[in-house]
């Protein structure tokens, strides 16, 4: 009766402690005065870019001179990388099934302005990462959660993510994962769907936790409603792998635990749907 | 490999065909395996008992007419000793005397519907549970069903109407809803909790949802009928399901099918109501994991149309291969439940029987969007394991053939098996995108996490008053990546800002302290114990407060290590407003001669609400609420205000518990006007509480707390020590004094106890176990390593009686059922000891030892009156490996002398201390006890622990105590606590000679007691 099975909680543990080794590579354009030297870093998986990359642009700084030194931006095999996208979402949609460490290049010049935004300070990012909470609130109640916060809780969420507190950010976030028994779960899951070669940033609709006879959806109906061919056909081959946190949970989970537990701490199930290695 | 084969009914001299049947009884207590019970009731009402079937004869060999008292209409047959029918009128039927030798039992007994205007009009049976349906739908389950009481006691209403109700393996429940004929799975069916929590409608599986559906609705009619005459398609009471032509070619058993003449081997009849028929004919052992299962057959149902005409149903085995087919029928009439389908065979049973519907004259069963009327449902063969999510009803329709395959052949350990695989690929994806890099330099250097707040604190020194102050909580990794944290309480002294801190690691312990008027909480450290003077806290609400209580207790048990449910060693304490508490214990914690001091010892919350807790250390818990319901410990922790990562997912249940609240009336007598309440001006007020101190009002008491709702009106209460007369009065000379019952010629005043009943609704790691309201508790204390079948487990109802748990295993610490053990007058309480030892106290305050109690006999056979100490009362005993000590009704604690193996009675009471309240003696013989008044340097507390000092072997009286947390404690188990210390040499401390070490830790050899001093007073 005492068992140690792993319990629902050790999975948010896992996701938030999810590291992705990488190499960042000065890019070869880039003007230095002596040689610089890879970085290697643990990045982790639930941050954003430009949150954890401060010694990455202190390491490439001591070789270039100032006026060299633009705005950071980072590519990864020709495709520059959104700093609003959580760095685990970039990896999964662009690198997985690659061999580790992640080799990213790492830009001063060149500022790709019709691919990314700009990041003058951490405050943007605070923003963004606020305004995705609140728009996956007002998904899952109405944003009623979010709105009955105060700011020193808003704060508490950002400050949780910015330094890595997992306690500090679950204290506060397992209100906006709360929703009335009765209902079975949130008023509409939020989630976005994304893929490498659609033109399309992304996919995002209103998908009900529960069907209208009273079962939950599982990530299957999820897929089957707005990407139908992510699910196998009857030939049994598998054309693409669905990706959340480097993991391809099985068809057969339900939405509303995936939400509550695999949700990025921006609220969102970030979901990269790839083609499947061809082995 | 199998067919069905029709059991000729002629040769067996049936004088009309089948109605109903069912068959099950392989688990029938000490039965040889194989062996099971097939149980028919005919269109007259009569019922028919197949002999002789096991594996090597599996159709039997005749029916044999058992008698019953009326008309049968249906009957259930239980996979052990239950059988169930119900009569024609609406009462029901009780077999007795099932068991191995008799297995079609000896007699039945009439119990009565559960409604008395409205019969009974199905009933299921399974190992231990009866479920019944009336005619109204209502349904019931019947409390008080085990192996020894197959009649139970009492009638439970639930929630829900339902036309038939079906009960599958391990006890699980299936319904067909009245309303919506949806089919519908009990949830929560527990070994603890049999009646389960509430009904889940399965989403409907229709046939085109099946990707092996071997036959469509649109097929022409063919039928399978069984046993009816009124089925026009068949007509002989026939098993055998016949399979048309036209069907989809996939179907090859239908040849097989079609004439016995093909059937190549002896056929074994498939037949199934709440059975698994199969696995005895392929002679499995059941209980090992592997045996595949299979999923119950939902049987599609006719629509309940009246303008419909009667619909025919049939059910056949998917895979299409070799398996039997079997059929099933349904009438409109709900009453007349014609027949039940058969599980498919073992070797195949990994297979889902999938749903075919065959419709007369109906072109379409139900339109395209409604949902199927379902008209019957057999979990018979579904072992459903309580814990699992039944996540394979969840496929929705239309589902690709990936989540069919899925859902189609299932076992319990897959029903979660989207789960098991997301851990699994967390760790691997763990172990890729880490293992080799964990030398790389982390990107967030780790910082300090400050919690800041606004409280009010009650001031150190005097004059103590309740002050404004910040509070912070700081929290930081260390560099080995331990927790720590610091608490502030930032005040202002003479003007001048100061602060107070206490590291985190030192907190001891956090005990809310709810009152109507402030949300306080108090922090202990060892320092702060010593002082009897903890910090004290009030948050501005209740919400706040609890939110610190959690977020400081998480931090206090990660800087502790603490985590998860506690262990099975654990010490369990109860303050008096019914909070639990729990302690780890270290090894040092009983060493000797140097034992961890116990204001050292750190304890957390865990939720719920009881009056007493008793443990082992094989980790069954019981514990008592204050209105005596009995509840076990489910595994869990957390739950009250503990939530999100605090508290465990699963095992948290709701709990409530209602208590008294007590005022005082107060009078004095005058010449003119007798007794009034005008008192002196010196008087205490004329409403009070027992002190006298306190104003209080019938109107102005409020409940404890706000988690506490008043249940009852004011009433007075008679039953107050002293006594009272027949208005509730217990008169005195004066205030205070010392009250008696009736008025004498000195008494100028009196008063009155008046009583209310509040009840508290939390959740907490509990389960209840129904029904006896209990007194006392206690387990069988053991060593850690010992392995024990069953845990002998006595307890006192609250009338006094003496009750001995049966089946209580540490994977089942609820137990089956209770044995009732004969004593000539009411008991209080109880306790077990490492050896069998039982010694109970009687109401009258005298001792009793039970003789004879062992694993084999594990209710003893007699008590032996032990006299208690010259003019004491007991009111408590504790029983350790060997030895036994008591408690008083004036506080006094009393060690027994002279316990020998050959005279486990003892001699004499030899008195150890006063003002203690309660005592635990652990499986260690280790004492401790809730002592009544404890100065301390800055306070006295009265409740606190404390721990015997300096017992050891050969000195187990011990020789003082050491005091723990308190004021405030009520009760304390120490009894799961067998973690022996390090033995140190004691020649390396002294030169006294080593206490034979070999001896002491073998549990005294008890053997029958020869009556010498104690008085055999029953056997």
């Amino acid at each position: 009766m005492q068992q140690a099975m792993a319990d629902d909680k050790d999975v948010l543990r896992d996701v938030w402690f999810g590291r992705i080794p990488t190499c960042f590579t000065l890019y070869q354009d880039e003007i230095t005065e002596r040689e610089a030297e890879p970085f290697y870093l643990l990045l982790p998986r639930v941050s954003y870019l430009p949150l954890v990359t401060d010694k990455v642009r202190k390491h490439f700084q001591k070789v270039m001179k100032p006026d060299d030194v633009g705005e950071m931006w980072f590519e990864y095999e020709g495709t520059p990388l959104k700093w609003h996208y959580p760095i685990g979402l970039l990896f999964d949609l662009y690198a997985s099934n690659t061999t580790l460490p992640w080799s990213i290049f790492v830009h001063f010049k060149n500022f790709p302005q019709q691919d990314l935004l700009h990041c003058p300070s951490n405050s943007v990012i605070e923003a963004h990462f606020m305004s995705s909470i609140k728009e996956a609130d007002a998904l899952k109640h109405k944003g009623a959660v979010v709105n009955e916060m105060q700011k020193k809780d808003h704060k508490q969420l950002w400050m949780g993510l910015q330094n890595d507190k997992f306690d500090q950010f679950w204290a506060m976030n397992r209100k906006l994962m709360e929703y009335p028994t009765e209902e079975g779960g949130f008023r509409y899951i939020p989630f976005r769907i994304y893929q490498v070669t659609s033109n399309r940033p992304f996919i995002q609709k209103l998908f009900r936790p529960v069907a209208s006879d009273g079962c939950p959806h599982t990530l299957g109906d999820l897929l089957k409603e707005v990407f139908p061919a992510a699910i196998p056909q009857n030939d049994g081959q598998k054309k693409y792998q669905v990706m959340i946190h480097g993991i391809e949970p099985m068809l057969e989970t339900p939405i509303q635990w995936l939400s509550e537990h695999l949700s990025y701490p921006d609220n969102f199930l970030h979901i990269s749907i790839i083609p499947a290695p061809s082995d | 490999m199998d067919s069905l084969q029709e059991v000729p009914s002629e040769q067996a001299g049936l004088p009309d065909p089948f109605n109903d049947i069912s068959c099950g009884g392989w688990e029938i207590s000490d039965e040889p395996r194989g062996q099971m019970s097939l149980w028919a009731v005919s269109l007259q009402g009569k019922v028919w008992f197949r002999e002789d079937i096991h594996h090597l004869n599996p159709e039997g060999s005749s029916w044999v007419e058992v008698q019953v008292p009326g008309e049968v209409v249906q009957i259930s047959c239980g996979a052990g000793d239950l059988v169930w029918a119900v009569l024609w009128e609406g009462q029901l039927l009780v077999r007795e005397g099932i068991g191995r030798d008799c297995p079609k039992g000896s007699s039945w007994v009439v119990v009565e519907s559960p409604s008395p205007e409205v019969g009974a009009i199905h009933v299921a049976v399974g190992v231990n549970v009866v479920w019944a349906v009336t005619k109204d739908h209502k349904v019931w389950f019947r409390r008080g069903i085990n192996s020894h009481n197959p009649c139970g006691s009492g009638w439970i209403g639930m929630v829900g109407e339902m036309v038939m109700i079906n009960v599958g393996l391990s006890d699980q429940v299936w319904g067909i809803g009245a309303e919506d004929r949806a089919i519908y799975m009990r949830q929560g069916v527990t070994a603890n909790e049999l009646s389960g929590k509430a009904w889940k409608a399965l989403p409907s599986l229709r046939d085109s949802d099946r990707a092996h559906s071997s036959a469509s609705a649109s097929s022409l009619p063919s039928a399978g009928c069984f046993f009816s005459g009124e089925v026009r398609v068949q007509s002989r009471g026939s098993v055998i399901g016949d399979i048309d032509a036209g069907q989809e070619a996939s179907c090859e058993a239908a040849p097989l099918l079609h004439g016995q003449a093909d059937a190549p081997k002896p056929l074994i009849p498939k037949v199934t109501s709440d059975s698994f028929i199969s696995e005895l004919v392929s002679d499995r052992d059941r209980r090992e994991g592997a045996v595949s299962t299979p999923i119950p057959e939902e049987d599609q149902g006719s629509e309940q149309d009246d303008k419909a005409p009667p619909a025919l149903v049939l059910s056949h085995s998917p895979s299409c291969g070799p398996d039997p087919q079997w059929s099933n029928v349904d009438l409109e009439e709900a009453q007349t439940h014609l027949a039940v389908g058969a599980a498919s065979d073992a070797a195949e049973t990994s297979s889902l029987s999938s749903v075919a519907t065959y419709n007369l004259g109906l072109e379409e069963p139900y339109g395209p969007d409604e949902h199927p009327l379902w008209a019957w449902v057999s979990g018979g063969g579904c072992a459903v394991d309580s814990h699992s999510q039944l996540s394979w009803f969840n496929s929705s329709a239309g589902m690709c053939s990936s989540m069919q395959s899925m859902s189609l052949s299932v076992s319990p350990a897959q029903t979660a098996a989207w789960r098991k695989q997301i851990f699994e690929q967390l760790s691997e994806r763990s172990k890729r995108e880490m293992d080799n890099f964990r030398h790389y330099e982390q990107a967030i250097e780790q910082t300090v996490w400050v919690k800041k707040g606004t409280m009010q604190w009650w001031r150190d020194w005097k004059p103590h008053k309740w002050v404004d102050v910040r509070f912070a909580l700081e929290q930081y990794c260390g560099t080995d990546g331990s927790k720590e944290g610091i608490l502030f309480i930032y005040y202002t002294f003479n003007e001048e800002k100061k602060y107070l801190h206490a590291f985190i690691n030192e907190v001891t312990i956090l005990v809310p302290v709810l009152s109507d008027s402030k949300h306080t909480f108090a922090i202990y450290t060892p320092e702060r114990t010593k002082q009897r003077w903890p910090i004290r806290l009030a948050a501005s609400t209740e919400h706040e407060m609890f939110d610190w209580l959690a977020l400081l207790t998480m931090s206090c048990c990660d800087s502790r290590g603490v985590q998860g449910p506690p262990s099975k060693q654990a010490i369990w304490s109860v303050t008096c407003k019914g909070d639990i508490f729990v302690s780890e214990p270290s090894p040092s914690l009983e060493a000797s001669p140097y034992p961890m001091s116990c204001d050292q010892m750190f304890w957390h919350q865990i939720g719920g609400h009881l009056r007493t807790i008793e443990c082992n250390s094989l980790g069954v818990v019981w514990g008592i609420g204050c209105d005596h319901t009995a509840w076990v410990y489910s595994g869990g922790y957390g739950g009250g205000f503990f939530q999100g990562l605090a508290s465990s997912t699963d095992n948290i249940y709701t709990q409530t518990d209602v208590k008294s609240v007590y005022i005082y009336e107060n009078q004095r007598w005058n010449p003119v006007t007798g007794y009034t309440n005008r008192g002196l001006p010196t008087d205490r007020y004329m409403w009070s509480d027992a002190s006298g101190l306190q104003e209080c009002t019938k109107a102005n008491t409020k409940p404890p707390s706000p988690h506490w709702t008043w249940v009852s009106d004011w009433t007075i209460d008679y039953n107050v020590s002293g006594g009272t007369d027949r208005e509730g009065w217990q008169y005195a000379a004066d205030f205070p004094a010392s009250y008696h019952g009736s008025k004498t010629l000195k008494d100028f005043v009196r008063r009155r106890r008046w009583a209310r009943k509040c009840k508290i609704t939390t959740t907490g790691p509990w389960q209840e176990v129904p029904p006896i309201p209990l007194c006392d508790v206690t387990i069988l204390p053991c060593m850690a390593q010992s392995k024990v079948e069953q845990v002998l487990l006595w307890a006192i109802s609250n009338k006094g009686d003496v009750l001995c748990r049966l089946g209580v295993t540490p994977e089942t610490p609820a137990g089956t059922s209770w044995l009732h053990v004969g004593t000539d007058q009411p008991f209080k309480s109880i306790s077990i000891g490492g050896a069998h030892q039982v010694w109970a106290i009687a109401r009258d305050g005298s001792a009793f030892y039970r003789g004879s109690v062992s694993q084999q006999n594990p209710a003893g056979d007699c008590w032996y009156h032990i006299p208690s100490p010259p003019r004491q009362k007991l009111k408590q005993v504790s029983v350790g490996r060997t030895s036994v000590y008591a408690v008083d009704d004036n506080g006094n604690l009393w060690y027994r002398h002279g316990l020998t193996p050959s005279y486990p009675q003892g001699t004499t009471w030899e008195h150890i201390s006063n003002n203690v309240r309660k005592v635990s003696v652990g499986p260690l013989d280790q004492v401790w006890i809730i002592a009544d008044k404890v100065q301390g340097s800055h306070s006295l507390s009265c409740g606190t622990v404390c721990h015997r000092l300096g017992v050891q072997p050969m000195e187990p009286k011990g020789q003082s105590w050491d005091y723990g947390i308190g004021g405030g404690w009520d009760h304390i188990t120490v009894r799961g606590n067998s973690l022996e210390a390090p033995r140190i040499s004691m020649a390396m401390l002294s030169d006294r000679p080593v206490p034979a070490s070999s001896t002491p830790h073998s549990p005294l050899p008890l053997r029958n007691p020869e009556g010498m001093n104690g008085n055999v007073v029953q056997s």
